[in-house]
């Protein structure tokens, strides 16, 4: 019965084949038979939620994809915890957005397409959670990127669209370098990569030296796919893609696939004093820097991009703090409240037809359930109790507080109120106060939008309760399953800390900008330098295009330059002597062959020129010879 | 030998002396009349050294076909195509050297020959007389086919000759 | 026989050496005829010799002689004949001047 895991990922991959190959004759049908695929996954996946977390031990498959030499490849799914959760997220979340996209998408040309490109990607990502093989996890991943690219770049008449696209594709691919390399390492290091083996083969091999190296390195493939520092630059430009794609790809699922990956490594990461302190500075310097730049942020995508890369940041901080599960906890609430606040801010631009929020301003009336629902997401990720938000945010925070680091706890801390405070900044700009701009005439969006908003506004609220000491904990448990039996102590000053921060960051924000935005630009002004860098996101666009970018396309001319030049001319050469050649064979042919014949004919004449001498017509000269030869008879016959 | 026997052979030594000079001088003269009678004269020494080997009728016949006539042509035909005979030209051609050599080859590949080769010499064949009878007999019975052929042949000659040494008719 | 066999030999050997280097060398025409007949005469001594001292029929090599002079006369009556006829024709007797079959 566990084999029907192999029918999760199958269901959503032949709904990107029909989309694609039968698009035209589909057209608007497209999008039922990908949420029909998509729903079926998710029905897969309750039974087999419900087994692994009664059964208490992980269900496992394979099957022997090809062998190389004497090694046979097992690919196969591995359904522990971690994945089971992970797929019942992926599954709901993807299933109201793809609903969602059926509603937003309506007016577009390539529908057909665009939902086998989900599709395509509900599949590589299903592939990937229940992978049991790092090789497999690796090709999802790549499949993955496939579909940012083609997703972010979906409207192909928008060049700034195909630059993100690229960018998005790049910096990922960056990335996957060292991912890749890092799985060669680890192979080499410890002989397998089949996650089944790894908890033992890491054991075993601890003391090698490539391990250390190993780890660091995969952790590479997160840095790049969820948008950590430094790469976390093509997150914010990927908001060029239709918004259902922002919240699917880049807020729920494809970004937290990075997040998937560290904790499926966590028996490698964590068994190394040198690699954890990595991972948590690396996603605590994102989620600050993130959400710095956030304060200042004027599209309303780019707003909800920059949160999600802070909160990708602390997902990774608390792995790297040593606490799996707090990361994991935080991604599966994140993915509901992010993905309704991706969706209702695709709202909003669907009812106004901007993106800008200085251009926005009164919408709660005109859009009620958009309204509503984006304040429920925004309660839960500014960490307001007893929203799922507060929950995840908090075991992080404890974890920050535990691990003996003040300055992480600090720094995340600060960073949790700059999330409330950006994030009602956002709403109160969006949808409170007096419409700013005169021209715009909003309407609500149809049920087929609104009616996911709430469902996801539902699960922001109910899906952290699992977590809480109210469910004594019950999510951590059923994650750490056998191998880490860990106690849940409930700190109540920390959480006091975290809901004082939450609130506070909430009363500034509504202090700044209750009347408009006047008293925040007075505030700009003599926060100048803050200001400016936070505007400029840092320049780390800037400070990559000369580094890197520059001197890449100049090599890249220089080597446009050698080709033309020397290859061409070596072509062109390699013509020209052909041509030489074959004048030089033609002169041969004339001189040399010619030559002979015609000498054949001199030398015939000058010989008989020669000879004929012989012939003086005397017959004295004639006698002569014939006495000669009589002589010569003579010796001969006498000797 | 006798003291007759010594002059006779002495003499004919010198006769044969002579007549290699008196050949000399037929190849090399350059007045041809002179040369003709340089061959006169190596005839008749012929026709002595015919005596001497004892045969009578051949000397006879050598004198007076020889000598007689057939010498007298060639001074005839000398006299006939003497006018353009200029002193100055030479006797011999421009081939002397080659030949010399040839004849020096010659004569050194025969004359030791010659010398080493013992003769079969019968003495049966060396006192036997031939006289015009057993010629004539001979000449009548074995060897009348050539003889007879012979004379076809001269009539033929007289023929030719004419025919050829006439002067052509204004044609 | 009055002297060795070789001597007459020897002779006859020179004569005809003498004939021989008289047809190839001499200019005249008439010329070249008399060393024809030195030559011949040198065989015909040659021959009766030969039959004088070696041959079981003595009269043998004399017939040839007779034969021989025969001919000769007939030999030499038809190249004079002919000489006169090219003196004739091109008012010349010498040799270097027949060069009609020259290339």
């Amino acid at each position: 019965m566990a084999d029907l895991a192999y029918w999760i990922p199958v269901g959503p991959f032949l709904a990107f084949g029909i989309n694609i190959l039968f698009g035209k004759q589909v057209k608007h049908k497209a999008a039922l038979i990908s949420i029909a695929a998509s729903v079926l996954s998710c029905l897969l996946a309750w039974p087999l939620m419900y087994r692994v977390a009664s059964e208490g031990h992980a269900l496992t498959g394979d099957f022997v994809w090809l062998t190389l030499g004497n090694h046979p490849l097992h690919f196969g799914y591995l359904i522990d915890p971690l994945a089971a959760t992970l797929l019942l997220v992926v599954t709901l979340v993807g299933t109201l957005i793809q609903i969602y996209a059926a509603g937003y998408m309506h007016d577009e040309a390539r529908f057909s397409r665009f939902f086998a490109f989900v599709s395509l990607f509900m599949a590589a990502m299903l592939t990937l959670v229940i992978a049991n093989h790092y090789l497999l996890f690796f090709m999802s991943w790549e499949v993955m990127g496939l579909c940012s690219y083609l997703l972010i770049g979906f409207y192909t008449e928008k060049d700034s669209a195909a630059n993100a696209s690229k960018k998005a594709f790049m910096t990922t691919r960056i990335g996957d370098v060292g991912f890749f390399l890092g799985l060669l390492t680890l192979h080499v290091a410890i002989g397998t990569l089949n996650f089944n083996e790894l908890h033992e083969a890491v054991h075993l091999n601890a003391g090698h030296a490539l391990l250390p190296m190993a780890a660091l390195l995969i952790f590479c493939g997160t840095i790049g796919k969820s948008a950590q520092f430094p790469l976390h630059v093509w997150l914010p430009d990927a908001m060029e893609g239709p918004t259902p794609v922002s919240a699917l790809i880049h807020a729920a699922t494809m970004v937290a696939a990075g997040v998937y990956l560290v904790a499926r490594s966590f028996v490698l990461l964590e068994v190394f004093p040198q690699v954890m302190p990595v991972i948590a500075v690396t996603g605590t310097i994102t989620a600050f820097m993130a959400a710095f730049i956030a304060l200042t942020a004027t599209d309303i995508k780019k707003v909800l991009a920059y949160s999600t890369i802070s909160q990708l940041g602390y997902m990774v901080a608390a792995m790297g703090l040593g606490s799996m599960m707090a990361g994991m906890f935080h991604l599966t609430t994140h993915a509901f409240f992010k993905a309704l606040l991706f969706l209702g801010a695709g709202s909003v631009i669907h009812g106004t037809g901007t993106q800008d929020i200085r251009e926005m301003g009164g919408l709660f009336g005109k859009m009620k359930s958009t309204a509503i629902t984006f304040l429920i997401a925004s309660l839960a990720i500014a960490g307001v109790p007893p929203l799922a938000g507060f929950w995840s945010k908090d075991e992080i925070l404890l974890a920050a507080h535990d691990s003996g680091n003040p300055y992480i706890y600090f720094i995340l801390s600060l960073t949790a109120f700059m999330t409330a405070f950006y994030m009602f900044r956002l709403f109160i700009l969006t949808f409170l106060g007096k419409p700013r701009n005169p021209h715009i005439h909003a309407h609500e969006s149809p049920a087929l939008m609104t009616g996911p908003l709430w469902v996801l506004a539902a699960g922001s609220v109910l899906i952290g309760l699992p977590g809480s000491p109210w469910m004594h904990h019950w999510f951590q448990n059923f994650l750490a399953g056998g191998h880490h039996a860990s106690e849940h102590v409930v700190n109540l000053r920390v959480m006091g800390m975290s809901v004082g921060i939450g609130l506070a960051g909430i009363l500034l924000a509504v202090v700044i900008y209750a009347r408009g935005l006047g008293m925040a630009e007075r505030l700009a002004r003599a926060l100048r330098p803050f200001h400016t860098a936070s505007i400029n996101k840092l320049w780390f666009d800037e400070f990559y295009d000369i580094v890197f970018i520059r001197p890449f396309k100049a090599v890249a001319r220089l080597l446009f330059r050698f080709d033309q030049q020397v290859v061409d001319g070596l072509v062109n050469g390699a013509g020209r002597g052909t041509g030489g050649l074959s004048r030089l064979h033609q002169l041969f042919d004339q001189y040399v062959i010619d030559g002979l014949v015609n000498f054949t004919g001199y030398f015939t004449q000058w010989w008989s020129a020669v000879i004929r001498r012989a012939q003086t017509g005397l017959v004295q000269n004639y006698l002569l010879i014939v006495f000669s030869g009589v002589i010569l008879l003579l010796y001969f016959g006498m000797h | 030998m006798n003291v007759l026997e010594f002059l006779v052979n002495s003499g004919l030594y010198v006769m044969m002396g002579l007549a290699l000079l008196a050949g000399l001088g037929a190849v090399t003269m350059r007045n041809l009349f002179h040369s003709g009678l340089c061959l006169a004269f190596v005839l008749m020494a012929i026709a002595g050294l015919y005596v001497s080997v004892g045969a009578e009728f051949l000397a006879m016949v050598q004198v007076l076909i020889y000598v007689g006539a057939v010498l007298t042509l060639i001074i005839y035909a000398i006299m006939l195509t003497a006018r353009l005979e200029a002193p100055e030209t030479a006797a011999v051609n421009s081939q002397v050297l080659p030949i010399l050599i040839a004849l020096i080859l010659f004569l050194g590949c025969m004359l030791p020959a010659l010398i080493r080769v013992r003769w079969p010499v019968t003495e049966s064949a060396l006192q036997a007389t031939v006289s015009v009878t057993s010629l004539g007999q001979a000449l009548m019975t074995v060897y009348i086919f050539p003889f007879e052929v012979t004379g076809v042949l001269l009539f033929a000659v007289l023929i030719g000759a004419v025919v050829v040494a006439r002067k052509d008719r204004d044609a | 026989m009055s002297l060795p066999l070789e001597h007459y030999l020897i002779f006859s050997l020179l004569l005809l050496s003498l004939g021989i280097f008289g047809v190839l060398a001499r200019r005249n025409a008439i010329g070249v005829l008399i060393a024809i007949e030195l030559i011949l005469n040198a065989v015909n001594l040659n021959l009766v010799v030969f039959s004088r001292t070696v041959s079981s029929t003595p009269e043998t090599g004399q017939i040839f002689a007779f034969f021989v002079i025969a001919l000769a006369a007939a030999g030499a009556a038809v190249g004079l004949a002919i000489v006169m006829a090219i003196y004739r024709s091109r008012k010349s007797v010498q040799m270097q001047e027949f060069n009609l079959m020259k290339w």
